[in-house]
């Protein structure tokens, strides 16, 4: 039996260098280079179908890029044994929950996958990190049983499982309450100053962007606009980056 | 693009091999996968094959009668029955319920990003979802397809002892059928069968994982893992066949 997983060892820091790619010979990303510090807190805002999500999935690995690198902590993504050094996590739009199991079998699933505890064990640690996202009591519903919220908060129960080192978010508050929404901001704070956790959000809710981010950076068509601490970035004049910024409901 | 979803299907096979040892830790989903796979056919397995083997001896029966070989009908029956008729109807029919069940599962979960769930948290989809199925098809589909040979041996035996035109007794028809039909005959058939199980359970589970766009994608891959599943299933009959028949 491999070792739990109790304490993290630590953010881990992400380099991307040059990274491109196309999809379906539309280029999504053109050049993007970003480095992220260990612990961070770092926020990928842009508009819909600006790359943001596409990127999140080059730093995980899911995709290959056609040109360029992510390195996470030293080590490209691409490696094969980067997954066993780094823990990592990443928490989908859609949550991305495992519709045949059950909520406390999809938070336990990593924990069971690599057997990394006694069942009694994964089950305690599977009803700790439900307690934290406010999901007592709902350990034996099937995801379709779930309302979209809840789904999305099973799905950072099950990243949190992880203890992650580096731990992505797609789209967090999407389809969450503002009440949620703040609960969730408040918890990747929280996890990012207990376990100093390198946190990738994607998102276009900038009240969670500028409430947590240490930095954050826009992107728009495929290209990095701008990077920065939220005050740095709000106080830019740059047209692109104010367009995204000061678009609202108001009429003209 | 046939040929090339083959030689896709054949790397899937090399890297459920190599997934191998961990069988016996999967050991609870084959067990589901094989309770799946026989609740869902064992009654339509052996109702397909009562008919089968019921129309084979229907066909056959008057003509070999009225050329006085009868006693030929019940070894007829049971030969095509295990060495041909059995595996390969079996194949078809396990590839229409439980392939395209496999491709829509594993389909859907792709589309909806389950299986890239499973790579963010390090977990094989290969070993956590090809592996179980492949294993309880390899062990499902020659069970089925013993329990369909012998009924079919029985639908043939009913046609024969009930159809004045045949007019055999059912100690004529089996005895017939143990005089023809070797143990070795069985085992071609059961062999046949190991083969036809890997072609369906590695073509589903590559067109699930293949799947690409929304519910539309997961229409394709079953379409495309059924047919292509019969397909290679017919081929690799004839080339079996072959190669067992100097046996």
């Amino acid at each position: 039996m491999k070792s739990a997983p109790t304490s993290n060892g630590g953010g881990v820091p992400v380099v991307i260098r040059g990274l491109h790619k196309s999809l379906a010979g539309q280029p999504v990303l053109c050049g993007v280079d970003l480095a992220i510090e260990p612990g961070e807190i770092f926020v990928i805002m842009g508009p819909s179908g600006s790359g943001k999500s596409v990127l999140l999935r080059h730093i995980i690995g899911l995709t290959s890029p056609d040109a360029g690198e992510v390195l996470i902590g030293g080590e490209s993504i691409q490696s094969p044994s980067v997954r066993d050094r780094i823990r990592m996590a990443m928490v989908f739009q859609s949550g991305a929950l495992l519709n045949s199991l059950t909520v406390a079998e999809n938070v336990g699933l990593y924990l069971r996958e690599h057997a990394l505890l006694p069942p009694a064990q994964i089950d305690a640690r599977v009803a700790e990190k439900l307690a934290a996202v406010g999901l007592t009591g709902q350990e034996d519903k099937l995801p379709g049983e779930l309302s979209g919220g809840m789904k999305k908060r099973v799905a950072i129960a099950r990243a949190l499982v992880v203890e992650p080192q580096l731990l992505l978010y797609d789209e967090p508050t999407s389809e969450l309450d503002p009440m949620m929404a703040a609960t969730v901001s408040r918890e990747i704070v929280a996890l990012q100053r207990r376990l100093h956790v390198t946190s990738i959000i994607v998102s276009h809710d900038r009240d969670l962007a500028f409430g947590i981010a240490h930095r954050l950076a826009i992107i728009r068509e495929g290209r990095i606009l701008c990077v920065g601490t939220p005050e740095a970035v709000r106080a830019l004049p740059d047209a692109g980056v104010r367009e995204f910024l000061d678009a609202n409901f108001k009429h003209a | 693009m046939f040929f090339q979803d083959i030689g896709q299907a054949v790397l899937l096979f090399c890297r459920a091999l190599r997934q191998w040892p961990a069988v016996w830790r999967e050991r609870q989903k084959v067990w589901e996968q094989l309770h799946e796979i026989g609740n869902a056919s064992l009654f339509m397995a052996c109702l397909l094959a009562f008919f089968i083997g019921g129309v084979l001896a229907l066909q056959t029966g008057p003509v070999m009668s009225d050329r006085g070989v009868s006693n030929f009908i019940g070894g007829m029956v049971g030969l095509a029955m295990c060495k041909e008729l059995g595996p390969v109807m079996m194949a078809v029919l396990i590839s229409g319920r439980i392939g395209s069940a496999m491709a829509a599962e594993i389909g859907s979960m792709q589309v909806y990003q389950e299986i890239d769930a499973l790579r963010t948290m390090n977990i094989d989809p290969v070993r956590y979802l090809v592996l179980p199925r492949l294993v309880a098809i390899v062990v499902g589909l020659p069970l089925l397809v013993l329990f369909a040979v012998v009924v079919g041996w029985m639908g043939g035996a009913l046609v024969c002892m009930s159809n004045p035109e045949i007019n055999l007794t059912y100690n004529g028809y089996m005895n017939s059928l143990s005089n023809m039909v070797r143990v070795g005959d069985v085992a071609n058939g059961l062999i046949k069968s190991i083969a036809f199980a890997v072609v369906i359970g590695v073509v589903s589970c590559h067109q699930g994982l293949n799947t690409i766009g929304g519910p539309r994608g997961v229409g394709r891959s079953v379409t495309k893992a059924v047919v292509n599943s019969i397909v290679m299933i017919l081929m690799l009959d004839y080339v079996l066949t072959r190669l067992m028949i100097r046996l």
